[in-house]
């Protein structure tokens, strides 16, 4: 077993693997968004208070999700590079911080321009929203340390302590609606018991989370690659990868 | 393990539950100030600060939506379905208020108890569906309550 895991620490390895999947992955990405999409956008049948309106859940809620995932991924190779000094899970921290950023800025964005036709506001400083606001600027935060550093050692050593610290945000992210007062509404989807939402609209919703961990993982892997180009440069492995 | 990963391993996790506990207790010490509006059972506690500038949240009572034939201004009840606050409006609601629904309005306290307002939003609950399984509802709601 730790066979399989030690080949994750290995550079030629993962590059390799990397070269595997996304020949699949990248199709099934593509697909999956634009069966969600249009599944969501055009045949998911409207909302009785809300119209039309609504249908940005099929962005807003995903994209949300996953920035919330995301961030774990990143922490957790924060973890492993502070304690087994992996050097590939620095890289693998790195590359997940600007793909999370984006996640939520898309959530924050989405749900900026649900909010003024809904509740009557582009924005409100309620639980939720300030916590996302906070998740933006812990990946923001990230990129910024890693490049304030000359030495990437150390670098990346205060970045996976800084993703450590943020890891508390994540929780009161996702409780935030239930121990206070906010404006956001409560999870329509439960985990436990029956969903607030109804299945014509629940499952191009859970299609479309699907395909936004498909397109996480993709841009992870398109991203952990072009790293290792950079850092393996003159390394042997790869030049004979590249030129075979 | 190797020692010097296990004291490594120990120390992050001290990070992680130590930084927790600090947010824990912050945020804890705080939730008065994260609480986005005060709800109108506080407001009847005298727990909101009269005459500055406060956000009360709840439903709109059925039936106590009243507007000025002549202006905007519009004088609805909010409640939390223990104690109730009068909430005035001269301004345009947004499309999702109504009766039933949930509310936050930002504006200051009269030493009478009202609230005049100088902001309503609509707080939509999480509840999604067609308009045909909202109507079906309905209707089995209403068959329900003749019986």
């Amino acid at each position: 077993m730790w066979r399989i895991v030690h080949q994750f620490g290995s550079p030629p390895w993962v590059y390799r693997f990397c070269d595997r999947v996304i020949p699949w992955l990248l199709p099934i990405t593509v697909v999956a968004l634009l069966t969600g999409s249009i599944w969501g956008l055009l045949f998911a049948p409207t909302d009785y208070k809300q119209g039309d309106s609504y249908r940005i859940i099929y962005i807003h809620v995903p994209a949300a999700v996953v920035a919330l995932a995301g961030y774990y991924v990143m922490a957790l190779a924060g973890l492993v590079s502070l304690v087994w000094r992996v050097k590939l899970a620095d890289t693998a921290m790195r590359a997940a911080a600007p793909i999370g950023a984006a996640y939520t800025a898309i959530a924050l964005i989405t749900g900026a321009i649900w909010g003024k036709p809904t509740w009557g506001a582009w924005w409100v400083w309620d639980a939720r929203i300030t916590s996302m606001l906070i998740l933006f600027f812990l990946y923001v935060g990230v990129i910024a340390l890693f490049e304030a550093y000359e030495n990437k050692t150390v670098a990346a050593r205060a970045c996976a302590i800084l993703s450590l610290v943020g890891t508390v945000n994540i929780p009161i992210i996702y409780k935030s609606v239930d121990w206070w007062y906010s404006l956001h509404q409560p999870a329509s989807i439960k985990f436990t018991g029956s969903s607030a939402i109804d299945a014509s609209m629940l499952y191009p919703l859970l299609g479309m989370i699907i395909s936004f961990y498909a397109l996480f993982a993709l841009l992870m892997m398109l991203n952990l690659k072009q790293s290792l180009t950079e850092e393996y440069a003159q390394s042997a492995w790869l030049n004979k990868r590249l030129t075979a | 393990m190797h020692p010097k990963r296990k004291q490594r391993l120990i120390v992050a996790l001290v990070i992680v539950v130590l930084s927790s506990v600090t947010i824990g207790l912050i945020t804890y010490a705080l939730r008065g100030n994260i609480n986005l509006f005060y709800s109108p059972s506080e407001v009847a506690a005298g727990e909101a600060p009269i005459d500055r500038q406060i956000r009360v949240g709840g439903m709109v009572v059925e039936g106590s939506v009243k507007r000025a034939s002549d202006r905007l201004e519009t004088r609805f009840d909010v409640t939390d379905f223990v104690h109730s606050v009068t909430v005035t409006y001269d301004g345009i609601l947004p499309d999702l208020f109504a009766e039933g629904e949930g509310v936050v309005a930002t504006g200051k306290l009269g030493a009478n108890g009202a609230v005049t307002a100088s902001e309503v939003l609509a707080k939509h609950d999480e509840n999604y569906m067609p308009p045909e399984v909202a109507e079906a509802l309905e209707k089995a709601n209403a068959q329900g309550s003749m019986q």
